[in-house]
């Protein structure tokens, strides 16, 4: 690891000031971060911590019922604050890495890192969350724009992401045995006007929205309603752990898997 | 150079660190505290895992920076005021629970996070909480038998000793 400077901010406002100095990057619960810096992936002069930003930290309930979790609040916090009520997304974050991993990550680096097989982008696209920044809210459709590519702009800072909590909904998902990131995973939002599904795991473009199986689900919530679609695997990550035509495949059979947990 | 003070296994800690000093780094070099071992470097394995603030982490990835002003409690401080070993080292002894003894500092960690959070776990809370410790000794068994043990539940039913 290259050497950097260390901010720690315990203000949102003094981050982002931060964040102007050159070659800044912002780190949360750095659990993806310290490894990228480690294998010289990365090499910011100065690393702005988010983790003593008490105004960033929490889970809530907002006038409309969104469930509001701050950007530097941590898995298990989620597993824990968000269960009573979102329990299929406190479900998520419970699932995410391992306990250690947990204490430390958070919703907000997930979030902002947008890795094409973490949990937290298909909760947020499967639940139509917004992301909240520093300087303004934006929809998860319109943020997560590709594999490690969102909507934020050099220095932008995820402060809060808002979920708007459907009748129903449940993230399944198959583990990459080595990483225990999923292999591919597919989170199902049942609103009353409609089904949200959101694949993360298999898309060279990152997390997406299976609009097919939204539409078949929509007019017949039932995992029949999902067994004849098939997604093309051309253009879906294919490595050691599995074709692009395994991914495709496995993105059917965990959508169906969480319609029929749902139930 | 940062300055960085700390509470670890209840006394206080401090020294100079760099922006990328790894809390376990500085455990061990500034501090001489070898038992928090570093074995992937990667967290995957969780040989390091220490306790910041109550809450096991990963000490090889969190900055040293990041533990300023926190309590810390590693491995060399888990054994009893007269020296003997806790519950759980004891029973790691009693039924086998290492075989080289390098994940063990993490394992002993982990599991005093779990049983902290969940007194009377059931083998498969056990396993499920190990998932960020890896053993490539025992099987796990004798380590899940151990941590089962040191929660008082009867682990004559379970398997391979």
């Amino acid at each position: 690891m290259y050497n950097f400077d260390v901010e720690r901010p315990s203000t949102i406002q003094d981050a982002v000031k931060a964040m102007g100095r050159e070659e800044a990057q912002p780190m949360s619960g750095g659990q993806t971060l310290i490894p990228t810096l480690k294998a010289r992936l990365a090499a910011p002069s100065v690393l702005v911590s988010l983790t003593g930003i008490d105004e960033m930290k929490g889970v809530c309930l907002d006038d409309e019922g969104r469930v509001c979790i701050g950007g530097a609040t941590t898995h298990a916090t989620v597993a824990r604050e968000a269960e009573a009520h979102y329990p299929a997304l406190a479900s998520l974050a419970a699932r995410i890495g391992d306990p250690a991993v947990r204490n430390r990550g958070t919703i907000g680096g997930s979030i902002a890192n947008n890795d094409p097989s973490a949990c937290y982008p298909a909760g947020a696209l499967g639940s139509g969350a917004t992301i909240v920044t520093n300087n303004r809210e934006i929809a998860a459709d319109d943020y997560f724009q590709g594999m490690f590519e969102t909507a934020l702009e050099e220095g932008e800072i995820v402060t809060e992401v808002k979920f708007p909590v459907p009748t129903a909904a449940h993230y399944e998902k198959i583990l990459q045995p080595a990483s225990r990131f999923p292999l591919v995973a597919a989170f199902v939002a049942k609103f009353s006007d409609g089904v949200r599904v959101a694949i993360t795991g298999a898309s060279n473009d990152g997390v997406f929205r299976w609009a097919e199986a939204e539409q078949a689900l929509s007019s017949n919530f039932s995992p029949d309603a999902v067994a004849g679609l098939s997604l093309d695997g051309s253009n879906m990550i294919s490595d050691l752990h599995g074709t692009g035509a395994y991914r495709a495949h496995l993105c059917g059979v965990m959508t169906k898997r969480a319609v029929a947990a749902i139930g | 150079m940062t300055q960085v003070k700390m509470t670890v296994n209840g006394k206080d800690a401090s020294g100079d660190v760099e922006g990328r000093t790894l809390l376990a780094q500085f455990l061990r070099d500034d501090l001489g505290l070898t038992g928090t071992h570093i074995g992937c470097d990667t967290s995957q394995c969780g040989a390091c895992v220490v306790h910041v603030n109550g809450e096991a982490v990963k000490a090889c990835t969190m900055l040293a920076v990041e533990a300023d002003g926190a309590e810390v409690a590693t491995i060399e401080g888990q054994a009893n005021a007269d020296g003997s070993l806790n519950v759980i080292q004891q029973a790691f002894q009693d039924h086998h629970g290492l075989q080289c003894g390098f994940c063990t500092p993490g394992m002993v960690m982990s599991a005093a996070a779990l049983l902290k959070e969940n007194p009377k776990p059931t083998e498969a809370d056990v396993r499920h909480y190990l998932d960020g410790n890896i053993c490539r000794c025992t099987g796990y068994h004798n380590i899940v038998k151990a941590i089962m043990a040191a929660s008082g539940q009867d682990v004559s039913a379970i398997a391979a000793e």
